[in-house]
């Protein structure tokens, strides 16, 4: 049997799109909503040491599925390339929008030119002054990205979860809510999640200087109730 | 975007990242000593509750006052402060480095280093700092924290090379801190609370000031008064100017009531 030389560009983009989702479509989903103070992650992650949604600056969340360490290392260079932003210019020169195309760069490379796509979804959110002002940016595994509105579904279940999410949406809500909100729409009709299964953190306007706090144990427990 | 192969990973090391970036400077190297405003009184005792750290406002160069309101106390985490002494800048950017490196280090890893971490990640500072230190760059910290694994305040000294020495009951660095460290040597009891720490740090930074030209006293005329923080348990905590202005109000009314010479 001959071998074939020449596959055509589409096929071999094709294939490398499908892979990507396929390692992105085994692992859990997680929700990125607004809320009155800022913006709340929830992701299902039964995990409490390997975490999904992380800390990048002042006013910046990361959160990731698919591959734990490709998303890890995607983590750590986004915190690099803060603190060295932040430390040659000012705290206030690092923004959201940089680092969600310098991800998209970084992943739209890899797509194109390593031997397999990196199989992760990530979010770089970004709390303003005012409600207004704060920004979801939702970056696919091949560089695509999405400046999404009031909320983001990322993960493998992400239609059906997405479709739940608008659904119910509500602008400003308290933290109990949204994050009751985000569970029931990651959740679905036949099943049920309790805080052990769920990642949860939030990036606060009143929280000081750093905005990003983990949400864990009985202060869970009590906002979910 | 920054990324390296594991090799050359630098890992949550803040230091190491910005000098790959070229973003530290390196030593001048080249000898001459430079007349930068320096000159201090820093102090820092440990009390009941954790730490007390202060440090006066005067920043000097020869004997003229280039600075009256020079910071030279720092939160460099929420558990964990930082006073400085020697050359103003070189001690300031040192201080901004090792506020990141703790940041950072705690983002990366998602955990805090301990407290020894913390003044080990210092002292590495310090000691790549030498040869600058060589040309007059010099800086000379005092480290103070709550130590969150063993429930209590600690503090440490340092020589200008990074050596580490960790004080059981206070420290004190800077032109000033013969004088100072007298006053809390005469002062001090060991597990006394916050008021009783407060009043001995200011009155230490008070008599430094009144014998050192390059330490700066309370300035009732100006509003400015040492820079006085805690680190307990609830995290680092400046205490108001208001309150310093009273404590020194009442120790020169005090003194003043010793009687004065005729």
């Amino acid at each position: 049997m001959s071998t074939p030389f020449y596959v055509a560009p589409e096929q071999v983009m094709k294939d490398r799109a499908d892979y990507a989702r396929k390692g992105i479509a085994r692992g859990r989903s997680l929700v990125a909503t607004t809320y009155d103070d800022g913006i709340v992650i929830v992701a299902e992650n039964p995990s409490n040491t390997l975490h999904k949604v992380s800390e990048i600056y002042d006013r910046l969340g990361f959160a990731g599925v698919g591959r734990y360490n490709e998303f890890d290392q995607l983590r750590i260079a986004g915190i690099r390339h803060a603190d060295l932003k932040g430390f040659s210019y000012s705290r206030h020169d690092v923004d959201g929008l940089s680092l969600a195309n310098q991800y998209a760069q970084m992943l739209g490379q890899t797509f194109t030119n390593e031997m397999k796509p990196m199989e992760v979804e990530i979010l770089v959110a970004e709390i303003g002054e005012e409600p207004e002002n704060d920004q979801l940016f939702h970056i696919l595994y091949d560089g695509t990205v999405f400046d999404r509105t009031g909320f983001a579904v990322l993960g493998g279940d992400s239609d059906a979860i997405s479709a739940r999410v608008e659904e119910g949406f509500e602008e400003r809500l308290a933290l109990g809510s949204a994050i009751s909100a985000a569970r029931t729409a990651l959740a679905g009709e036949e099943r049920e999640l309790v805080a052990d299964d769920l990642e949860v953190a939030a990036l606060g306007r009143t929280h000081g200087r750093r905005s990003f706090r983990r949400i864990v144990g009985d202060d869970l427990t009590d906002l979910l109730s | 975007m920054p990324t390296f192969t594991p090799g050359e990973d630098p890992g949550p090391d803040f230091a190491r990242l910005a000098e790959s970036a070229g973003l530290v400077a390196g030593p001048t190297g080249d000898g001459d000593v430079l007349d930068l405003p320096h000159g201090t009184t820093c102090v820092a005792m440990r009390f009941d509750e954790g730490v007390v750290i202060a440090g006066d406002r005067r920043a000097t160069s020869g004997n003229l006052i280039s600075y009256r309101t020079m910071q030279k106390v720092f939160p460099s985490d929420r558990h964990s402060a930082v006073a400085i002494a020697g050359a103003a800048g070189a001690a300031v950017e040192m201080v901004r480095l090792f506020q990141l490196q703790l940041e950072h280090y705690e983002k990366v890893e998602g955990k805090e280093l301990s407290l020894d971490g913390k003044a080990s990640q210092l002292s590495a500072l310090l000691r790549q700092n030498l040869p600058a230190a060589r040309s007059g760059m010099v800086v000379v910290p005092l480290f103070a924290g709550f130590d969150r694994r063993t429930e209590e305040g600690r503090l440490f000294q340092f020589d200008v090379s990074g050596g580490r020495y960790e004080e059981l009951e206070y420290g004190v660095t800077g032109s000033g801190s013969l004088h100072a460290s007298t006053v809390l040597k005469l002062g001090y009891r060991h597990g006394h609370d916050r008021d009783t720490a407060v009043d001995l740090a200011v009155q230490a930074l008070y008599v430094a000031a009144d014998e050192d030209s390059a330490t700066g006293g309370p300035d009732f005329l100006r509003g400015l008064f040492p820079v006085v923080a805690t680190v307990t348990a609830d995290g680092y905590e400046q205490i108001e100017d208001d309150d310093i202005r009273d404590r020194s109000q009442a120790l020169v009314d005090e003194l003043a009531s010793r009687g004065l010479p005729s």
